[in-house]
């Protein structure tokens, strides 16, 4: 099907550039013209993703495919993976360190917002290899 | 339909004669509203937020904001001066500003009203606000006519999120207007009121306002405009009449922070710098900064002393209005003097924007975006601004949107047609 294929690279050594990804995507979709509503809620969920790559993972890459009536949101680390995704998506549950939480993030937060705001959500994770998150939000 | 007449009302225009087609503004403007087109810079006032940005950096001084020239308060029988807190911290040496309020009515006004007076009441509304805890979080102020107007283009997000009140501005109009007829027994007919603005984004604001909601001023001036009119006068003063009445809490929102700080709540955040606006905007939409109450962003540095109409480096206005602190009372004017509803305070229509969606029918915009991805991917996606626009991808924007002819080739990459 007819799409927008966007792919960035998430940079693993900064916090400040985290966010682009998502700026870009937010301007396609501003042009689509696509509800302020559906937006935030697929800028929260991608924000959330591209930080965790950036404090998890050392970085990666976010792909977002954009359709008439949906958007395909992807990100993909080779960081260290996550060994109990169960726990992961536990609201509350986070591995960060002292340093990272003192920056503000680290509430456990992240996954558990990505998969309530949008419409499918799907993580596969394996230790050592990396980990790819599915994310869709039909307009 | 309402907003393409607005945006009519050019804040910034052109003097074509001085621009050399250097391109500075092009790429400073935030909002990617300026091309270089046959050598001289040209606005997509669609996009303009008038924050005065290319102002400041042309160097040809081919920017010419627009304001009211001084002469038509006399097309007014009584005249009133609104005075920003920032117009304060522009002069030297002013022993006591009263001599400043003084030579106003020198120079014509009749009645020179503090906004700081209407800022005080605003900051006391939102502690209410605040308090009551009925207002979404976090709280985005909306004093600053440009961080008005990139969240009503860009951030729609957002809008919830503004703090419902007018501007101080609009109520020391109000304020004015109101006591020029009980007070001083004027006749509303005759009543001029003027706002010496240090920035165009206000003065597109007030002349917006007045085509959609009520009349509140009817003329924006230039702080620099009025500057110069006192001057001359000011420094053969030897004595003033006591005509200020405003307190710290006011005269603190001539720079960033201060009107964050009169809210009285710890967990504020105040930025200056329309990228810095951007930026903080960026991220509340993606809904971090979870724990911020109260945002007040300004888009002029240090705040409205940094406004581009004024004459004084924004970062000395604002030590002197640190400075003439003690000079002011702690507590100025309260509500339960002013005595109006909290409906006095309220704003009564927001403008409203068509955003920035390349069509209205989803299709069509869809299509327009993937022709923008399709030549990008031809583009050397440098951004160097050779071809007259800030970015590769306003480049792609422009020729989707029929801005400029659809073969219009990139200089980079000679030779080659899209
Ligand atoms: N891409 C990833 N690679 C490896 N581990 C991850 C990744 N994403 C999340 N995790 C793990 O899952 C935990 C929970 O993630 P979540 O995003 O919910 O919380 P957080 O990032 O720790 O805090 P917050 O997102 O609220 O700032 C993390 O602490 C981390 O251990
Ligand atoms: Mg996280």
């Amino acid at each position: 099907m007819q799409h927008i294929h966007l792919e960035y690279d998430v940079d693993g050594n900064n916090f400040v550039s985290a966010g682009q990804a998502t700026e870009n995507v937010k301007f396609c979709l501003k042009g689509l013209g696509i509800n302020p509503q559906m937006i935030r809620r697929i800028a929260i969920a991608m924000y959330e993703g591209e930080i965790n790559m950036v404090i998890h993972a050392n970085g990666g890459k976010a792909i977002a495919d954009i359709y008439m009536d949906k958007i395909v949101v992807q990100l993909v680390d080779t960081g260290e993976g996550i060994a109990d995704i169960n726990q992961a998506m536990q609201p509350g549950f986070s591995t960060a360190t002292e340093d990272v939480r003192s920056l503000g993030f680290g509430a456990g937060m992240g996954l558990p917002n990505m998969r309530k705001y949008t419409d499918e959500f799907e993580i596969e994770s394996t230790v050592g290899v990396g980990t790819h998150i599915t994310m869709t939000v039909k307009f | 339909m309402e907003n393409t007449n607005l945006k009519k009302l050019h804040t910034v225009t052109l003097d074509a004669s001085k621009c050399i087609g250097c391109g500075s503004c092009v790429k400073r403007c935030p909002t990617e509203a300026i091309r270089v087109r046959n050598g001289k810079a040209s606005i997509i006032y669609d996009k303009c937020v008038a924050c005065g940005e290319c102002v400041r950096i042309c160097k040809s001084l081919a920017k010419i904001p627009s304001y009211d020239k001084l002469e038509i308060i006399n097309n007014y029988k009584y005249k009133i001066a609104l005075i920003p807190p920032s117009f304060y911290g522009q002069f030297n040496n002013v022993a006591n500003i009263n001599y400043i309020l003084t030579a106003l009515k020198k120079i014509g006004f009749d009645f020179v009203f503090e906004v700081g007076i209407g800022a005080e009441l605003v900051s006391q509304v939102t502690q209410k606000l605040v308090a009551a805890g009925r207002l979404k979080k976090p709280i985005i102020s909306t004093a600053c006519p440009a961080v008005l107007e990139l969240i009503n283009e860009r951030f729609e997000n957002l809008k919830p999120n503004l703090l419902p009140l007018l501007p101080p501005v609009d109520i020391s109009a109000k304020l004015a207007r109101e006591r020029a007829i009980t007070h001083h027994g004027v006749a509303e007919s005759d009543i001029g009121v003027f706002f010496v603005s240090p920035c165009p984004a206000k003065v597109y604001s007030l002349k917006a306002n007045k085509m959609v909601n009520s009349h509140y001023v009817d003329g924006v001036l230039s702080v620099a405009e009025v500057y110069m009119a006192l001057m001359p006068i000011i420094s053969k003063l030897h004595e003033s009449k006591n005509l200020s009445e405003m307190g710290v809490l006011g005269l603190q929102w001539a720079s960033s922070g201060g009107e964050a700080a009169g809210v009285m709540c710890e967990k504020y955040l105040a930025a200056d710098g329309i990228e810095n606006v951007i930026d903080i905007l960026e991220r509340l939409e993606n809904g971090s900064m979870t724990d911020v109450e109260f945002v007040e962003l300004n888009a002029c540095i240090s705040g409205c002393v940094g406004g581009v109409l004024n004459v004084e480096n924004p970062f000395v206005a604002k030590a002197r209005i640190r400075q003439l602190r003690k000079k002011f009372p702690a507590v100025g004017n309260t509500l339960a003097e002013i005595d109006k509803p909290l409906e006095y305070y309220l704003v009564e229509r927001q403008l409203q924007t068509d955003g920035q969606s390349f069509d209205s029918d989803r299709q069509i915009a869809f299509e327009k975006l993937m022709e923008i991805q399709r030549i990008y991917q031809t583009l050397p996606q440098l951004d160097c601004g050779i071809c007259g626009a800030p970015s590769c991808r306003a480049f792609c924007e422009d020729i989707v949107m029929g801005r400029i002819p659809a073969d219009t080739p990139c200089p980079m990459v000679k030779g080659q047609k899209q």
